[in-house]
């Protein structure tokens, strides 16, 4: 099992859902997070007095996921939230130890197929 | 008496009540989120307190009957005793003098709570209460006897102030820049940048603030005819010429137009408007309205960071300049043609009410220095002005308060 930690734009997230939903990748957590990559804050100025290097918005989208759907879900997160500037974001893909369904206390792949 | 006149006042006085919810929102929404609610908390504490020192004795000190020399009122009047549902013999002669009183009351209540935005984040609750109280009776009581008292030195020497430029503006905004100086720069001033927590907040409070204003400058005509629609135009066309002016100059210096500079250009030319509103014209508005905006945007956004002082929200920069300009202003623009019972300022070949204005401006502002540094040593001795370093860190609203704005947890 993988655990997908994919951080896309704030306005990519309602694209990448309905890919992912689509190809039968139902199970996901979202937050908004802030950030900075080579895309760099954006100044903010209020009143004059200058804010420089502001985070940026972005979401994050986490996905626990078996071997088989590991590849297929990097592929419809890469190719739905991609522009082609900087600031797409990045995904990050970790293996993961076990899962555990706190409705029923089932325990490992079954609970996320 | 007269019943449009009362309705007219009694409306205006509940205009001008808004206004200080409006200020709290205003300055809360300037505040980082760990603050807000100790600045809501201070506004509505300065209402409920002033609203008792007023009807107490602060409507006495302020408009009782002269004690002589014209530097404060009487006694007389404390616990409104003689001020009913008659009209007084000297104020508004066509309103109850009791409207007349609780309309007073609104403008001794808002300008102690200008003053909030200066040392926010910061300011110790009971300090603030304390100083509150200190500062209405010895600092705004006098002044508004001085120039709209019967009998008030100021008044006689011919001062014009329509709606408070100088009594509630500059006397606020100057005691707010020497207190900001005095309690001391918030932690990590000018390392970092405080940037405002919900400007959407900070717009609401300003479109308070714009409504209210038309109760505080069109209601100062104290009757519901010609001079208060003069002063209710003239401050709706300051306010847009000065929010104009601010947002124009934000996006020729820094780069974009932005919703806290227009706001903060709006307040601006309410300020600079409100002493000369019922002596000037409506065209007269455009120019003190314009150079309000760019005066105050440059006070704060370029003269600030050059002294390095840290009146958090620009109490000074908007208040103290916009109102300092608006005195000055009134003694260029000020007609009789416009209003009677006023007088000719610069631009209609009279020099002396400039001069008159100039002489108002040094007595009050160094008036209210004075009696702000000597209050504010009495506070700080008493109960310390200032919280410690780790509550203001953790935030006012926590430390203060136990509260918080907004909670992440259900």
């Amino acid at each position: 099992m993988k655990y997908i930690i994919a951080i896309v734009q704030p306005h990519k997230l309602e694209e990448v859902k309905k890919a992912l939903e689509e190809e039968e990748v139902h199970l996901m957590t979202v937050s908004t997070v802030l950030g900075q990559g080579r895309q760099k804050g954006k100044t903010q100025i209020y009143r004059g007095a200058k804010e420089s290097g502001g985070l940026l918005k972005k979401v994050k989208i986490e996905i626990a996921v078996n071997e088989d759907f590991v590849e297929r879900t990097i592929n419809i997160i890469t190719k739905a939230a991609q522009t082609g500037q900087i600031g797409d974001g990045k995904i990050f893909i970790l293996d993961l130890h076990d899962v555990v369904r706190v409705g029923s206390g089932e325990r490992g792949s079954v609970v996320i197929n | 008496m007269n019943a449009g006149d009362t309705a007219w006042i009694m409306v205006c006085a509940a205009l001008v009540f808004i206004m200080t919810p409006g200020v709290a929102f205003f300055y809360g929404g300037m505040a980082r989120r760990k603050n807000i609610l100790s600045i809501l908390t201070q506004c509505f504490a300065i209402i409920c307190l002033v609203s008792l020192q007023w009807v107490l004795f602060g409507y006495s000190l302020s408009f009782g009957p002269d004690t002589g020399y014209g530097i404060i009122g009487g006694l007389d009047w404390i616990g409104l005793r003689g001020v009913g549902q008659e009209p007084s013999s000297v104020y508004a002669g066509t309103i109850p003098h009791l409207v007349f009183m609780i309309f007073q009351a609104m403008f001794a209540i808002i300008t102690p709570a200008l003053m909030v935005g200066a040392f926010a984040e910061r300011v110790k609750f009971s300090a603030l209460v304390l100083f509150t109280l200190l500062w209405s009776t010895f600092v705004y009581d006098p002044i508004a006897h001085w120039v709209w008292g019967d009998g008030g030195w100021l008044g006689k020497i011919g001062a014009l102030d329509f709606a408070g430029g100088i009594v509630v503006h500059v006397s606020s905004g100057v005691s707010a820049l020497l207190l900001a100086v005095l309690i001391g720069k918030r932690v990590g001033y000018e390392k970092q940048a405080f940037a405002p927590h919900n400007l959407p907040i900070t717009f609401l409070g300003g479109a308070l603030l714009w409504i209210g204003w038309f109760g505080f400058n069109a209601g100062s005509a104290l009757e519901a005819g010609g001079l208060a629609a003069n002063a209710f135009v003239t401050t709706n066309t300051a306010a847009a010429a000065a929010g104009m002016a601010w947002a124009f100059m934000e996006w020729k210096m820094d780069g974009a137009p932005t919703v806290l500079g227009i706001v903060s250009g709006v307040i601006a030319g309410l300020v600079a408007i409100t002493p000369a509103c019922g002596f000037v014209s409506a065209l007269s508005a455009i120019p003190i309205g314009l150079i309000a905006g760019i005066a105050c945007y440059l006070a704060i956004a370029r003269l600030k960071p050059l002294l390095g002082y840290d009146d958090s929200l620009d109490v000074f920069g908007v208040h103290g300049i916009g109102g300092i300009w608006g005195t000055f202003a009134t003694g260029i623009f000020a007609a009789v043609a416009v209003n009677p019972g006023g007088a000719d300022g610069l631009l209609f070949g009279n020099a002396k009410l400039f001069f008159i204005q100039t002489f108002y401006l040094i007595v009050c502002i160094a008036y209210a220095l004075a009696v702000t540094w000597i209050l504010h040593k009495i506070v700080d001795a008493l109960v310390g002005m200032r919280v410690d370093k780790q509550s203001e860190l953790i935030g006012l609203d926590l430390t203060q308060h136990n509260e918080s704005a907004y909670t992440i947890l259900e």
